[in-house]
């Protein structure tokens, strides 16, 4: 069993994100060992892309912030190496995958790897195109969690059958960013894929309250919340972790 | 398995929402473009609404000055709307509406693709918001107030660089919240499978009119056919009649800006690196960690970081040529060609017409150049004159 899959052992799953290096990535190093502290039982790590097509405003805002303070693809790597040997959660990344193509795939995992990512979460590659990562992916033993969306329909079964770590299920249309009222239909979707598949399905996009994570937590095995954690961040600043800390605590104790 | 290939460029690299409104199009186009139905319907828009064929008008005062080749203008200038967006939308629209599409969205730069789809839009009945930079709304403002009279909410979008590559990401955003009922016309040859093949197809009818323009005209196919190059699409549109004929030199121009040496400028194919973004695999200008560089043109129609992914491949095979304009030598042409024939371009198309300017004269008289004038000036004149110093209000 992977360390990602792990994970979804200890009850419902949390899985908060935060942006690295908003505001900067001493910053980002200490919220993200508060996180694991609090109850985070796997971290998404934000690698800031200069246009990133999936974010709603909230994270955009926390791109241009990263990117603006200096904060670079290599800078985040030595960041994670420093801190993934005290973090008991698995580390992911979530990016787009100009910065990793760009960067080289091969070199990109590798470093993965070598810096204790366990998984990577691209959105902008649909099962269609992972080719593009999946045998570097494969190379150095990163998994590549792929996504499934309210309009997947029958996509949902062919892209579950071939997941790796665990599904991750877009709650709603459009970009992330707090919602207030989640329409989609997760049991179905969550249905779907345990009908071919036994991977551990986490819902983001949209979720920000104690009450959703729970209401979500009864179809699924895990929680995503990012915008909601990225506003604080906003915030608060280099002083979000407390309130960080606290959040996540909340969270965790709602989908226990 | 990855679709909609040109060499190693294209795919369609978008987040999972879109992926089926994507095979869902696809499958339609691969319907209707084949459908006598649907042909004949569009090729009535072309001319009775969009007034096709264009002229291929030989600029003869043109030719004498600079005593070289013999110079063509394509008149897609002429077209309803003034420029050749109108193919693209025309085809897009009408195909929509088959697919029970209620409403469209575009991106747009110099607010010429926008003004198109929001004429076709008014004209089809659909509901239409158009997605464009701050940037732009200010240096294209008399075209937002076109797209408003139109009946089009333009919503401009403060992000980023806030020019066209924020449009298409805010397009894109629009698109992922709202797919079921609206289709988003894209208004380049970039983007997702299938949108490079669909807007090249509607656009091939440049290429197709100039081979037989010529051919009644000189009996011979051109030497060299001409345009310039953002995304690409009225370019694209010129020059895929003419690949196979190798005898045809295809010349795209880029926007250089301040100089393919500045850090302003948009010229992709000189300074750009292979890079997927826009879900194509393509030429981007940017960073070493695969950041998008924000460009810079006088043109808001070139501003763009990218080029589409069938260019990239003619790039590397050789087949056509891709160089730079700067800014001046554009508002050079700008100027030239409003004294010296009467046709006051598009900022964008005088970047083609400027390089025709250096390189006809090196030409013998019996050499012939097609360029194309993708859009007409008026929509620029203020900011020409600002370039110029000239305090106008308009």
């Amino acid at each position: 069993m992977t360390k990602i899959k792990e994970a979804f052992k200890n009850g419902k799953a949390f899985i908060p994100f935060i942006t690295a290096g908003d505001p900067n990535l001493e910053t980002t190093e200490k919220l993200i060992l508060a996180m694991d502290k609090s109850g985070a039982d796997i971290i998404e790590i934000g690698i800031p892309f200069s246009d990133p097509v999936a974010e709603g405003v909230v994270i955009q805002q926390a791109d241009t912030r990263a990117l603006e303070s200096g904060t670079t693809t290599d800078k985040i790597f030595d960041m994670v190496k420093r801190i993934s040997p005290k973090c008991g959660c698995p580390l992911v990344f979530m990016t787009y995958i100009n910065p990793i193509y760009v960067y080289g795939a091969d070199k990109f995992m590798e470093n993965c790897k070598e810096s204790g990512i366990r998984g990577v979460i691209v959105p902008d590659v649909p099962f269609e195109e992972k080719q593009e990562l999946k045998p570097y992916c494969d190379k150095y033993g990163v998994e590549l969690i792929s996504l499934i969306a309210p309009t997947s329909h029958e996509r949902i079964k062919m892209i579950a059958k071939e997941a790796q770590g665990f599904l991750y299920c877009v709650s709603s249309m459009g970009v992330t960013g707090v919602r207030s009222e989640i329409t989609t239909n997760i049991g179905e979707m969550i249905e779907a894929v345990k009908s071919v598949s036994d991977i551990p399905c986490a819902v983001g996009f949209g979720i920000s309250t104690p009450e959703q994570a729970k209401d979500m937590a009864k179809y699924a095995d895990g929680v995503i919340v990012g915008s909601a954690i990225v506003k604080l961040v906003a915030k608060y600043g280099e002083n979000s972790e407390k309130a960080v800390s606290d959040y996540v605590k909340s969270m965790k104790e709602a989908i226990k | 398995m990855s679709k909609g290939k040109f060499g190693i460029h294209g795919g369609q690299f978008v987040p999972e929402t879109l992926m089926n409104a994507l095979n869902e199009l696809e499958e339609a186009y691969n319907h209707y473009k084949n459908d006598p139905e649907f042909l004949e319907e569009l090729d009535f828009l072309y001319r009775e609404y969009a007034g096709r064929p264009s002229l291929l008008y030989y600029a003869e005062k043109m030719t004498k000055d600079l005593g070289g080749a013999k110079i063509y203008l394509k008149r897609e200038d002429l077209n309803h709307t003034g420029s050749h967006k109108i193919n693209n939308v025309l085809g897009q629209i009408l195909l929509a509406k088959k697919m029970g599409k209620k409403r469209v969205i575009a991106e747009t730069g110099a607010g010429q693709h926008g003004v198109a789809t929001a004429t076709a839009a008014a004209y089809m009945g659909m509901e239409c918001d158009v997605y464009m930079g701050k940037v732009d709304t200010d240096r294209q403002a008399l075209n937002v107030y076109r797209m408003k009279l139109l009946g089009a909410r333009v919503h401009p979008v403060t992000t980023g660089t806030q020019t066209l590559k924020d449009a298409v990401n805010e397009a894109l955003r629009e698109w992922t919240s709202r797919v079921e009922d609206t289709h988003y016309v894209l208004g380049s040859v970039m983007g997702p499978h299938p949108f490079p093949t669909i807007v090249r197809d509607f656009q091939s009818v440049i290429g197709k009119e100039v081979r037989s323009q010529i051919m009644e005209k000189e009996g011979r196919l051109p030497d060299v056919v001409m345009a310039c190059v953002g995304g690409g699409s009225n370019a694209m549109g010129l020059f895929y009649d003419f690949i196979k004929d190798e005898s045809v030199r295809l010349i795209g121009c880029e926007a250089a800006g301040l100089g393919v040496d500045n850090p302003k400028n948009a010229a992709t194919i000189a300074n750009g690196t292979l890079g997927i973004f826009h879900g194509m695999k393509s030429y981007f200008c940017q960073d070493k960690y695969g950041q998008i560089a924000p460009v810079y043109s006088i043109s808001a129609g070139l501003d763009y970081p990218g080029i589409g992914p069938e260019h990239a491949q003619l790039h590397d095979s050789g087949r056509a040529e891709y160089v730079p304009v700067t800014d001046k030598e554009a508002v050079d042409a700008f100027e030239y060609l409003s004294k010296t024939e009467g046709i006051i371009p598009a900022i964008e198309s005088a970047h083609a017409v400027a390089h025709a300017m250096k390189i006809a004269p090196k030409m013998g008289k019996d050499k012939i150049v097609v360029i194309n004038l993708s859009g007409r000036g008026d929509k620029d004149v203020a900011a020409i004159a600002r370039y110029r110093g000239e305090d106008i209000h308009d």
